[in-house]
């Protein structure tokens, strides 16, 4: 995208960032301590969602906004200008705190994760405990469909994300799979599962499915 | 039933979900959108129907909104 059709932030971080010696040095300090705080922030808002903490919580910071510093600067050309650059910039670091809590996970996981944790689900759900009861049916066939609807792999990553309550991310870097790859797998098993449901009168209507 | 309300939701896929990777490469032009006040769900209804749907992706977009508001 020509310099001129980008706003004035933007343009500014991009020759700034594209100059040479002492300014080029003062952006990437100035860009790095905005990774910085950025990250501190983030991992501060998702601290009640993981067992990640203290000291270990603001390393993850860091080096998320280091490993976000470095590909911005490896990908600057690739910036076309279609949202502002500092949105753009962000997103690395949003992601790479993504992908750091997902990996520190497995550092100190939850001491319940030692078995499929169906007892779990009803909560999971949201559903009141007082009405536990009255879903045990529905329950009982979704766990049916789980066994016998879907294929291991499909069961396997299922029962990971949704019964044992293990973050897709933390997952990820476990099985060494791409966030995209697990969402699908788990997006087709929601289908058979609903599908499964609905053949046997458990649910009414089809809803949006394909 | 009204408890069985957020298993029907988690069961009931979109069509138009466009899954993380086509999602995570347009967040940046999405949020952008969405804190200029624009119809980001209007031009992008594939990522829309995604980010209700998958949580990891739906954190990574509310993180971004909140860094480029406050950041």
């Amino acid at each position: 995208m020509p310099a001129e059709d980008l706003d004035e932030e933007s343009s500014v971080w991009l020759r700034r960032l594209g100059a040479g010696g002492g300014e080029r040095q003062a952006a990437e300090r100035e860009l790095h301590a905005r990774l910085v705080r950025i990250a501190l922030a983030e991992v501060r808002r998702r601290s009640a969602s993981t067992p990640v903490a203290g000291p270990e919580l603001d390393d993850v910071a860091h080096q998320a906004a280091d490993d976000a510093m470095l590909a911005i600067l490896a990908k600057l050309g690739d910036f076309r200008g279609e949202s502002r650059f500092i949105t753009w910039v962000y997103r690395f670091v949003i992601l790479e705190v993504s992908s750091k809590l997902g990996r520190h996970y497995w550092r100190n996981p939850p001491v319940w994760l030692d078995a499929a944790q169906w007892e779990r689900l009803p909560d999971r759900l949201g559903i009141d405990p007082a009405r536990h009861a009255e879903v045990a049916g529905i329950l009982a066939e979704v766990r049916r469909a789980v066994d016998s609807e879907l294929t291991m792999h499909q069961r396997r990553l299922f029962v990971a994300i949704v019964v044992d309550g293990i973050p897709l991310d933390a997952l990820a870097a476990e099985l060494g799979l791409r966030r995209n790859a697990i969402y699908k797998v788990i997006f087709d098993a929601r289908r058979k599962i609903r599908r499964a449901l609905v053949a046997n009168g458990y649910l009414e209507e089809p809803g949006v499915e394909r | 039933m009204r408890e069985l309300g957020r298993l029907e939701r988690f069961l009931r896929t979109d069509p138009r979900d466009v899954g993380c990777d086509e999602a995570i490469a347009v967040l940046h032009i999405y949020v952008d959108l969405v804190t200029a006040g624009e119809d980001a769900a209007g031009r992008y209804p594939g990522v829309a129907a995604h980010l209700l749907a998958c949580g990891p992706c739906s954190e990574d977009f509310t993180g971004l909104v909140q860094a480029v508001t406050n950041g």
